[in-house]
């Protein structure tokens, strides 16, 4: 009896012990090593979670830490908008495809970093040069994951709806586009993060806010612990954001895990 | 009820681009199916089946000949028309509940949302899932999910309803349990049922006639009236002489038209 009510509060303390275990054992070999070091570039955690706390939790919260998250959140979400209707469009016109497929193995392969001097020329240095930085990298996965996905509708489906006279709109919100929900979702969660690499690097040139352009300033001005709080801070972020994406994965796709479940047995 | 829901098949041929060349599949079908009939279709595999069911259903053009519902040519899948799929774990949504993959078909015809409701409940019902509606299909047995597949077709009320080897996935007992709601769904709704299979004895069993299909490129080998009682029952029925009589000649047929033949062999005589 005692037994299986304990059960459960095991299992959850097993799983916290998994998932904190590594990170905490990371720390401490950190602080070990900064122990003895006299090195000014490895400061100790405790120098760095003083500088976090100091750094983060002041005007840089809403100078740079907001600023960041929104160009992210807005650059990822048009990416996303824009890679699912321009891929529904693609994936179900074929001449659209064979007419587009050969640019876009072109414009993928070339790294959008390099279009960071382009875009500040064509857009300026503001906020909408670091947005479209984000949104030429991020649009690819979601746009070609839609393509294929779209495509790759099973055919006794695509049957189905053709002779039940499910077409146009209804066809796609309910037929097309959950059919290719889970090639989109693995889509998204590359356009994630590299949208987080992005929105750092944008900031690197020419800006004068960001989490991107304020480690590059503590860098600059040799302070260490403040740089390696960034960093700290930038990895909670991405932290964040797998967690959210994985929330929204759960509920999108609950039929496909479900599936998947079943079929293994 | 009774004039509606009649179908004609005239001379179909149906042609594959195949590399350079093409590869006949159909040389040319003709028969006739009377309103409310049930007919089993039946032929060796490859022969095919599939391709005549997806002229029928106006899912693919036929390359000569027509197909007429009502004496309308079909050339897109008609309205009064349902099919059922052979992969039933292929034809139904599987992000959708069981009550949205019966009331899709309607919503998409634009009936309202209570008609629509009242329907699908019927329909499950009738196919002996009233309580499965919240269900997700891939959560179902495969029989169950077939019954899904079923009462997605009665809720749509068509005058024809087509069934595309429906039962070869599914087992034995699930079978006949399946066939004998096909019965009475047919007795019950008064629809054209056309029921393609490569099951012999299932055919009998069902059909009120059979169409023996050759070998490809495809004929029409024999169209034979089934004699036996309307109440079938799965026990007595496939007891019957002439049960055994009829199946054994379908079966004669088949074998006769894997040889290559063209022409049926004698009729038993009842």
């Amino acid at each position: 009896m005692t037994r299986t009510r304990l059960r459960p509060v095991a299992g959850a303390l097993r799983a916290v012990g998994y998932a904190a275990g590594l990170p905490a054992l990371a720390l401490l070999a950190w602080a070990l090593a900064t122990d003895r070091s006299a090195s000014i570039y490895f400061p100790p955690p405790g120098t760095i979670a003083n500088a976090f706390a100091a750094t983060w939790f002041g005007p840089a919260f809403t100078t740079d830490v907001l600023p960041s998250l929104g160009r992210f959140a807005v650059g990822v979400l048009l990416s996303i908008v824009i890679g699912v209707v321009a891929g529904t469009a693609i994936g179900t016109t074929r001449w659209l495809r064979d007419l587009l497929e050969p640019l876009f193995e072109f414009f993928r392969a070339v790294p959008p970093v390099v279009l960071v001097p382009v875009l500040m020329l064509m857009l300026g240095v503001g906020d909408s040069m670091r947005i479209a930085v984000i949104v030429s990298g991020c649009v690819w996965p979601v746009l070609l994951n839609t393509v294929e996905g779209v495509r790759g509708v099973d055919t006794v489906l695509t049957e189905t709806s053709r002779s039940y006279r499910v077409r146009g709109a209804l066809s796609l919100r309910y037929v097309v586009l959950p059919a290719a929900s889970p090639q989109i979702m693995a889509g998204i969660r590359l356009c994630l993060s590299i949208g987080l690499i992005l929105m750092v690097i944008s900031e690197m040139f020419a800006s004068s806010s960001g989490l991107g352009y304020r480690i590059v300033y503590f860098q600059r001005s040799f302070m260490i612990a403040q740089m390696w709080s960034g960093i700290v801070l930038l990895g909670l972020i991405g932290v964040a954001v797998a967690t959210l994406y994985g929330i929204a994965e759960r509920r999108v796709l609950h039929w496909y895990h479900g599936m998947r479940e079943v079929a293994r047995g | 009820m009774a004039d509606t829901g009649t179908l004609s098949v005239r001379d179909l041929g149906k042609t594959y681009p195949v590399g350079t060349g093409e590869v006949e599949a159909i040389r040319s079908i003709s028969f006739d199916v009377r309103a409310g009939e049930l007919v089993c279709i039946v032929g060796p595999s490859g022969c095919g089946k599939t391709t005549l069911l997806k002229c029928l259903s106006g899912l693919l053009s036929p390359t000569t000949g027509s197909v007429l519902l009502d004496g309308q040519a079909v050339l897109a899948p008609p309205e009064k028309m349902a099919v059922v799929f052979q992969e039933y774990g292929r034809s139904l949504y599987p992000w959708l509940s069981v009550r949205d993959n019966v009331g899709l078909p309607l919503k998409a015809r634009g009936v309202p949302r209570d008609e629509r409701e009242q329907a699908v409940r019927a329909a499950l019902e009738e196919v002996g899932l009233g309580q499965a509606l919240a269900s997700f299909p891939w959560q179902l047995s495969g029989g169950m999910q077939q019954r899904v597949a079923i009462a997605r077709a009665i809720a749509y009320q068509p005058e024809v309803l087509v069934m595309d080897e429906p039962f070869a996935a599914v087992d034995a007992q699930t079978r006949a349990d399946l066939e004998d709601l096909v019965r009475r769904v047919w007795q019950d709704l008064g629809v054209t049922v056309i029921f393609v299979t490569h099951d012999i004895d299932e055919s009998v069993y069902l059909g009120e006639r059979v169409l023996v299909l050759s070998s490809s490129p495809t004929v029409v080998q024999e169209d034979l009236a089934v004699d036996l009682p309307a109440a079938r029952d799965q026990i007595s029925t496939r007891a019957l002489p002439r049960f055994t009589e009829l199946r054994t000649h379908v079966h004669e047929q088949i074998q006769h038209a894997k040889r290559g033949a063209r022409t049926p062999l004698p009729r038993p005589t009842s």
